[in-house]
């Protein structure tokens, strides 16, 4: 063990001031020299469409992937297909741009055979929620340890502007002329649903907020989902305006803060509470009810049920209003470790190559001279 | 004292509902014959639901065993000895059986309701009609019962105990050891003591009563077959493949990764390899097929050994992974245990329909070498020869093997591991190139001039931080490329490296003695696969006949043994026996331009040894009438 690796393994956070705890990352060695934002640019040329929200993101991720100490060779990117899966190949980081929507499958395999790799997925929301829908359930109920990133921008980019598995009822596009049917997937729900052990929402164009989530994603042990709220300049202009525009975005995000009421709006005027009959929750004005009749978020509760009510608050059509931030982060033993655990176990028993002799012999043999 | 005959094989099948344990006696009686020294073929089949309604003939099952004096190539075309537990088992069954033939069948079971229910108006056990037969009609069930009452077992649970009976039974008619079945019932039932002694007690009832019965005035004798000294067990084509599996990962130092989805027949497999994690293998139950290959690859991205197994149905899921899988140049082994198609077609029957699809099924150029085992212990070698490839070559490489091998068992002389050389996996340490400033770079895509392979760099290594994916990659630096020429380049550098395993590939070796006037045959037999067991058979039968033939059998189908074309222009008639509608045959007529005749089967089972030895003699016959 390293001096680095012992001082992983010793202190709970090493790395993070406001005393964040990496255990998402342990097992990763840390890189013995400061890194910064260029050792994470490759040298390919970035070609996203002009004002695509991808950029924000790549920059935010490119920005702190550093902080993590972690060395950049133990980081591995995956990612399907789709505007956003071109992601990895300008992180100077091991990557694979695979196929649609196996990503998360792909690095299932990645994460599993390797504890000391730090595993990031760049998925979208076609990619995520309908092709690879399954692989994506799968990889959350069986909480793998990596972070997955799903850009959403509720509609296909690369296939030029068809309808999304996010997008709303009623869109036209060019494969639904007269309007989509199909009502649409809450990414976050669908995550809860799986009881996805980390489930967060943030928003391209937030800087800050987006580097915060996906700090808090890297450093919870298990599955961590973050939908990010991209805006497509081409197809799907605007999709976001309502909680983008300084103008709307008071009234339109609702906070979720670990600890705190769950209060937003001009001069707090919102706030939300919870029907006691049904468990379900609601936006009321403030005034009606009383600050304490609002609920407290807490994001690490062992049972889903809270987040996902939460998650419920988003408009499922046109966006207006949609809770933002960390909706669950709570602790449960991970498909990876558990796996490595099992091996080791077995390990034990003995498996130098005469333990393997003794296996294929196996116990009926008989000989011929 | 009865009288004791002499045989060189005889071939036993035992027959009954899905429920009564076939499989096991079948398994039994295999693993004693083989403890004696006999060599030995099974051929397993059983309905692919898992309880068929009790006393139909969908419900039935039967194991079939071939045991002889000398080295047996099939599990034999008829049984000599039906065994059959009701009516089911006799009317799905009675068709195999030549006249004369030995019936001993358990008449408990043949009341009126199960007669009727498989359509038999009148008992055939003594009507008469299976007079040209030898029947011995007993009372298994009774007797079994009454020999297990004093365990106070309930009368179902007694009645169970039957096959254990006939067993025995059996046991004493052909002289088997007795020992390897006891052994395994006590540890069997080790922690249920009264049914592990209500079967010891059956089974050893059943050999008693053959002892003091009347109704065998002869028993019989097969003679251990020559083999070569050394140490032997038994083993089917799944097992074979696991232990394969593992050997190569130990011996390649890199862990073995399964990433699976259940299927028929390859599930063993999985099961198998999760029964050996001590040995790093880690197995990923996953939630489709899709998926069980991409964790796989992933786990080679990581420096695994990335494994999937499945059959047909499967491997069409996967196609778009092993496509992957050919772009980005990683190790990956894909095990296709072929059964019989379209769709679900028959989960638990065999075939080799799938060479095609295995060949081809991928959009674009997608070359990928394919294996072949031809019996259930080739399997082992094969795993092995498939992971020294696919790492050498940086290449998926596909396996296959079918249900009948994957079921079937025969002796395997155990190899010693210490024997079995080291596979180097050269994974890629430093960089391997300087830049235009003179700077050291990695290029993921610099190939070997020797393989065309391109370095195998893990994760975790400093400096070789590279990304590779489905889009076509500039050659040397793996940077995306859409330009023409590169495309062209990198689309036959893909071909040329696959074709270039030839170099690994032993020249293929044909069985044609020369005849006394130093002539040798004019007729080819060649097949991959699990055919060969038939067509060597068949080859000895027709030379018996005092006809000349000569035969073959590949491994490789992609790429083919070099010398492959010369042989197939060295005879007058190549014949190509498979269990599909020629998908071999295809091949070699569009690579090498021969007239090769396809015989086709595709009933689910292997070929049959004395069809196929008729066929070729006609075939012999014709070709030296218009060859005056």
């Amino acid at each position: 063990m390293t001096a680095v690796d012992q001082l992983h393994s010793e202190l709970d956070h090493p790395l993070d001031p406001n005393g964040m705890s990496y255990r998402g990352l342990a097992g990763v060695p840390l890189s013995l020299e400061p890194l910064n934002r260029k050792d994470f640019a490759s040298d390919q040329e970035v070609r996203w469409c002009p004002g695509c929200g991808d950029y924000a993101v790549l920059a935010a991720f490119q920005g702190f992937m550093p902080e993590l100490g972690i060395k950049r060779e133990n980081t591995v990117i995956v990612s399907g297909i789709g505007c956003a899966s071109r992601f990895p190949y300008y992180v100077d980081t091991y990557g694979m741009h695979s196929i649609h929507g196996r990503a998360t499958a792909i690095a299932t395999g990645v994460a599993t055979a390797r504890e000391d790799l730090a595993v990031f997925v760049i998925t979208g929301d076609g990619d995520a929620l309908s092709i690879g829908g399954n692989h994506l359930i799968h990889v959350l109920r069986r909480n793998v340890n990596l972070t997955i990133l799903l850009f959403n921008n509720r509609i296909y980019g690369l296939t030029k502007g068809q309808y999304s598995p996010t997008s709303e009822i009623g869109k036209i596009t060019k494969s639904t002329p007269m309007g989509s049917l199909d009502n649409p997937f809450n990414p976050v729900s669908l995550a809860l649903g799986a009881e996805a052990t980390f489930v967060a929402r943030t928003i391209d164009s937030d800087r800050k907020h987006l580097t915060g989530v996906l700090k808090a994603a890297a450093a919870h042990r298990g599955s961590s989902l973050v939908e990010i709220y991209q805006n497509c300049p081409i197809f799907n202009d605007g999709a976001f305006d309502a909680i983008k525009d300084p103008a709307t975005s008071a009234d339109a995000i609702i906070p979720l803060n670990h600890g705190q009421p769950i209060r937003f709006g001009v001069d707090g005027h919102l706030g939300v509470v919870r029907e006691p009959q049904t468990g379900a929750f609601s936006v009321v004005e403030v005034a009606d009810v009383g600050e304490s009749a609002l609920v407290v978020h807490d994001a690490h509760l062992a049972d889903p049920s809270f987040a996902f009510g939460l998650s419920r608050l988003t408009d499922a059509g046109v966006l207006h209003r949609a809770p933002i931030g960390i909706f669950r982060d709570a602790e449960a033993p991970t498909y990876d470790d558990e796996a490595r655990n099992q091996v080791a176990l077995a390990a034990s028993l003995g498996n130098d190559d005469q333990a393997l002799q003794t296996v294929i012999n196996g116990g009926d043999t008989w000989t011929v001279r | 004292m009865k009288q004791v005959s002499t045989l060189d094989r005889v071939v036993i099948r035992f027959a009954g509902d899905s429920g009564d344990g076939m499989q096991l006696t079948g398994d039994r009686f295999t693993s004693d014959s083989a403890a004696f020294g006999n060599d030995i073929s099974t051929l397993p089949n059983f309905p692919a639901e898992i309880r068929a309604p009790a006393g139909t003939l969908p419900g039935v099952s039967s194991f079939q065993l071939h045991f002889a004096n000398y080295d047996i190539m099939t599990p034999g075309d008829r049984p000599d000895v039906l065994v059959a537990m009701n009516p089911a088992a006799l009317k799905a069954n009675i068709d195999d059986l030549p006249r004369g033939g030995v019936i001993i069948a358990d008449s408990a079971d043949f009341t009126k309701r199960n007669l009727a229910k498989v359509g038999y108006d009148s008992d055939p056990l003594s009507d008469g009609s299976l007079d040209n037969y030898q029947v011995h009609a007993l009372d298994l069930t009774g007797m079994t019962v009454e020999a297990v009452k004093e365990f106070g077992l309930t009368r179902k649970d007694a009645t169970r105990a039957k096959n254990m009976f006939a067993l025995g039974l059996l046991s004493w008619l052909y002289h088997r050891p007795t020992e390897g079945t006891l052994n395994f019932l006590t540890t069997k039932f080790a922690s249920k003591p009264n049914i592990r002694d209500a079967n010891i007690t059956a089974f050893k009832a059943g050999y008693a009563f053959g002892e003091t019965t009347e109704v065998f005035a002869v028993t019989y004798e097969v003679a251990p077959a020559p083999m070569p000294s050394g140490k032997y067990r038994q083993i089917s084509g799944n097992l074979a493949l696991a232990y394969g599996l593992i050997t190569a990962s130990k011996k390649a130092g890199l862990p073995l990764f399964l990433g699976a989805y259940p299927i028929t027949p390859a599930s063993d497999v999985l099961h198998e390899l999760s029964k050996h994690k001590r040995f790093g293998v880690t197995t990923f139950q996953a939630e489709d097929e899709i998926a069980g290959i991409g964790a796989a690859l992933g786990a080679s991205f990581a420096g695994h050994l990335g494994v999937t197994t499945t059959s047909g149905p499967g491997a069409v899921l996967k196609s778009e992974t092993i496509g992957l899988a050919v772009a980005i140049e990683l190790p990956l082994i894909i095990c296709d245990i072929q059964r019989a198609g379209p769709s679900t077609g028959m989960p638990t029957k065999t075939e080799q329909a799938d060479l095609l699809q295995v060949m081809f099924g991928r959009n674009g150029e997608a070359p990928v070498p394919v294996l072949a085992a031809q019996s259930p212990a080739d399997c082992f070698p094969t795993a092995l020869e498939a992971v020294q490839i696919a790492i050498k070559y940086r290449t998926p490489v596909v396996i296959l093997s079918d249900g009948y091998i994957a079921n079937g068992a025969e002796p395997w002389l155990v190899p010693d591991l210490s024997d079995i050389p080291a596979i180097d996996p050269q994974l890629a340490s430093g960089t391997n190139a300087t830049d235009k400033a003179g700077q050291p770079i990695f290029m993921p895509y610099l190939r070997d001039p020797q393989t065309l392979a391109r370095p195998w760099a893990i994760p975790g290594t400093a400096g070789l931080e590279h990304r590779i994916g489905g889009i076509e990659k500039a050659r040397d630096t793996g940077a995306v490329s859409y330009d023409p020429a590169n495309h062209e380049e990198m689309v036959r550098t893909r071909q040329a490296k696959i074709n270039g395993i030839v170099q690994d590939i032993p020249d293929l070796i044909v069985d044609d003695p020369a005849d006394a006037d130093g002539q040798h045959a004019q007729v080819i037999v060649l097949g991959w696969g699990s055919t060969y067991g038939a067509i060597v058979a068949a080859a000895r039968r027709v030379r018996k006949s005092g006809r000349q033939i000569a035969y073959t059998h590949l491994r490789h189908l992609n790429p083919f043994p070099a010398n492959l074309g010369d042989i197939l222009r060295s005879y007058q008639r190549v014949i190509v026996p498979e269990m599909n509608m020629g998908q071999l045959a295809l091949l070699l007529r569009a690579k090498y331009l021969v007239d090769v005749r396809s015989y086709s089967r595709v009933r689910g089972l292997p070929i049959s040894l004395s069809e196929l030895a008729r066929d070729l003699e006609a075939e012999i016959d014709q070709l030296e009438g218009s060859n005056p």
